[in-house]
């Protein structure tokens, strides 16, 4: 790790130096609560783990534990919303998503209030605690409610800019935040435009679509296959909901297939939302790289590498729809 | 039997009474509204041929009193950050929600006669974005207390004197949410939040007691620490004073337990656990609609009576 740990920087995205999203989300949260007094953290007991201190230092009165008690946070979170604050939930994927499910349907989404859900260590984050942890159908049954924006930022920089943006925007949103240390993929200056797609690599032989945790995984790949001729392009894709459909059909069009690779489930999730839009307008094939089935334990890192995203998983999924 | 139709909406626009009126005129004004908007929402479930009458008749007069007397909300003003907000937690009461919003100017009259047709805005649970005055969209059981918290926070906050009411059913306390919010509630010292429970003693088929008790429900509340009070919820004038004079002690939200009757006070739907989402039929229609008016006649004379040096006393020694 000797680079300096831009996106620009010289060398394989896999040797880049590594970043946990979660400083830069209490950096941006800080920041944001300082010009906003609207804002507020809602939290279950989950402080430590979303890193919260230092917002907890900074605004006592304005991070509200509730405890272990996910249905009352997203249900205070839509009151204090209602109260004209704009409440940042901050908790464990799993449980925010799960346990609250019914509440940011209801509460949130259906009763349009300006809600910030963040899905704190999503997917496969904490591997070794096993499937009631992990927390990889969150996308899926998100996608299914009404009035979301879905965003899963890949890298600290994106996760920032992800944020002010949920700031500045009057609904709901989901963010992902990830605890797995990834490189920085975009520069400092990126600008976050939701339901936009970036292209982080030219290419047009065979597009592969990404976020989250795998983007930085599908450029490696991308490296790979460069080595052997093959020019692939990276779709960085951080808002699934909603979905850049013209990013995907120009990959349609412009590439001989598509490859989606994510940290959630395969279906319902990027791919499934990907493979809907192909399907509707311009068919073309698609792999769709994700898990399958509750997993067993074993670190994030084993855990995606194991579900076929490794760099060389991803390539190889590539090479297979060339073939 | 017809359908829903605007001759079948005979809602008066009763609107507030100045601050200045007394106590006697808020309780007669409190009461008449109860009356026209049962008479009203009888209506709207008559004719739309569906509805939850039995739990809309048990909240009716807490539903009267806080829009007639209570809550400092302005249909002008519908998004005014200070106002006070209340939050039906028990939304399958929809009916009884409009027809009050339409009897205090939030929802225009006419607009009940499209009570749960196609694309109306009065769908069987609230929508605040639809309807005025509507808070959340509430229809999930054990959603309305938590949502209340947050506000009741975010009022502490901002150091407002606003006040939180939500209104949740006997039943609906069976939902842990509501005990998790409970803590919170007290946890924060949020005494500008009051909780009323339509204590009826019903759910959908069965007593509460029989399904999973709540007793003691005085003694959880206190234990989850909130003032606990008990009332007559079909007494207006019990409900007036106790409503508007929250908080009872300070620094604690306060749990009012009102004791209610699910089809009260029609004499074949009261405490009768078959009129959960029972639809009335012509005859039970007129029927309930003549008992209403006979109540409000024998109301009449009691107050009559009552402002009568004597007279009341005199009957009252007459028939013993």
């Amino acid at each position: 790790m000797t680079t300096t740990g831009t996106a620009a920087a010289t060398g394989s995205i896999k040797d880049q130096p590594r970043f946990d999203c979660r400083n830069a989300y209490v950096e941006t949260l800080v920041e944001l609560a300082r010009t906003d007094h609207r804002i507020v953290g809602v939290v279950n007991d989950s402080v430590g783990s979303s890193k919260l201190d230092a917002f907890k230092k900074a605004f006592p009165d304005r991070l509200i534990n509730v405890g272990i008690a996910e249905q009352d946070m997203v249900g205070v979170a839509a009151g204090l919303a209602n109260g004209g604050r704009i409440p940042f939930v901050s908790a464990a994927s799993c449980f925010l998503t799960a346990r609250a499910l019914e509440q940011i349907k209801a509460d949130v989404s259906y009763s349009d209030r300006n809600v910030k859900l963040c899905g704190m260590s999503p997917g496969v984050a904490y591997g070794e605690l096993g499937p009631t942890h992990q927390s990889i159908e969150d996308i899926a049954w998100l996608r299914a409610v009404d009035n979301m924006t879905i965003v899963v930022p890949a890298d600290p920089v994106e996760t920032a800019a992800a944020m002010r943006w949920a700031a500045e925007v009057d609904g709901p949103v989901f963010v992902r935040v990830s605890r797995m240390a990834v490189p920085a993929v975009h520069d400092e200056d990126y600008a976050f435009v939701p339901g936009r797609a970036t292209t982080v690599r030219e290419g047009d032989d065979v597009t592969i679509i990404s976020n989250g945790t795998i983007l930085w995984r599908a450029l490696a790949a991308a490296e790979q296959l460069a080595a052997e001729g093959v020019s692939a392009r990276v779709v960085s894709m951080p808002t699934v909901k909603p979905l850049d459909v013209d990013a995907v059909l120009a990959a349609a069009r412009e590439t001989r297939g598509i490859v989606t690779a994510e940290e959630s489930t395969r279906a319902g999730g990027l791919g499934g939302a990907v493979a809907e839009t192909v399907v509707a307008h311009h068919p073309t094939r698609v792999s769709i790289l994700g898990f399958d089935a509750f997993q067993p334990t074993g670190s994030a890192e084993f855990l995606i590498d194991r579900a076929g995203m490794s760099p060389e998983g991803i390539a190889d999924a590539a090479r297979a729809l060339l073939a | 039997m017809t359908a829903l139709a605007p001759e079948h909406v005979t809602m008066p626009v009763l609107g507030r009474l100045s601050p200045d009126a007394s106590r006697a005129e808020q309780i007669a004004h409190i009461a008449e509204a109860a009356r026209q908007i049962r008479i009203q929402d009888l209506k709207l479930v008559h004719f739309a041929g569906a509805g939850h009458i039995g739990g809309d008749f048990s909240a009716i007069d807490v539903l009267a009193t806080l829009y007639g007397a209570v809550l400092d909300v302005d249909p002008a003003k519908p998004d005014d950050p200070e106002r006070d907000r209340f939050i039906l937690s028990k939304g399958h009461v929809a009916g009884a929600l409009y027809t009050t919003l339409a009897a205090f100017g939030f929802l225009p009259v006419e607009e009940l006669a499209t009570f749960l047709k196609p694309l109306s805005k009065l769908n069987g649970h609230p929508n605040r974005t639809y309807v005025r005055g509507v808070e959340a969209n509430t229809g999930p059981l054990g959603h309305g207390l938590p949502i209340a918290v947050g506000h009741a926070i975010a009022a502490k906050l901002d150091g407002s004197r606003r006040r939180t009411y939500v209104l949740v059913g006997d039943g609906e306390l069976q939902e842990g949410s509501n005990w998790e919010a409970m803590m919170t509630a007290s946890h924060h010292g949020l005494d500008r939040l009051t909780v009323v429970v339509d204590r009826n003693r019903l759910q959908q088929g069965a007593t509460t007691h029989e399904t999973n008790d709540l007793d003691p429900l005085d003694a959880k509340a206190a234990a989850f620490g909130f003032a606990v009070v008990e009332v007559d919820g079909h007494d207006h004038g019990a409900l007036l004073d106790v409503l508007s004079s929250v908080p009872v002690e300070p620094g604690r939200p306060t749990f009012v337990i009102a004791h209610t009757h699910k089809g009260h006070p029609i004499s074949y739907m009261s405490g009768n656990v078959a009129w959960h989402h029972k639809v009335p039929s012509p005859e039970q229609l007129d029927q309930a609609i003549t008992e209403l008016d006979r109540l409000q006649q024998e109301q009449l004379d009691q107050e009559v009576a009552a402002a009568t040096p004597g007279t009341g006393t005199t009957k009252h020694e007459g028939q013993a």
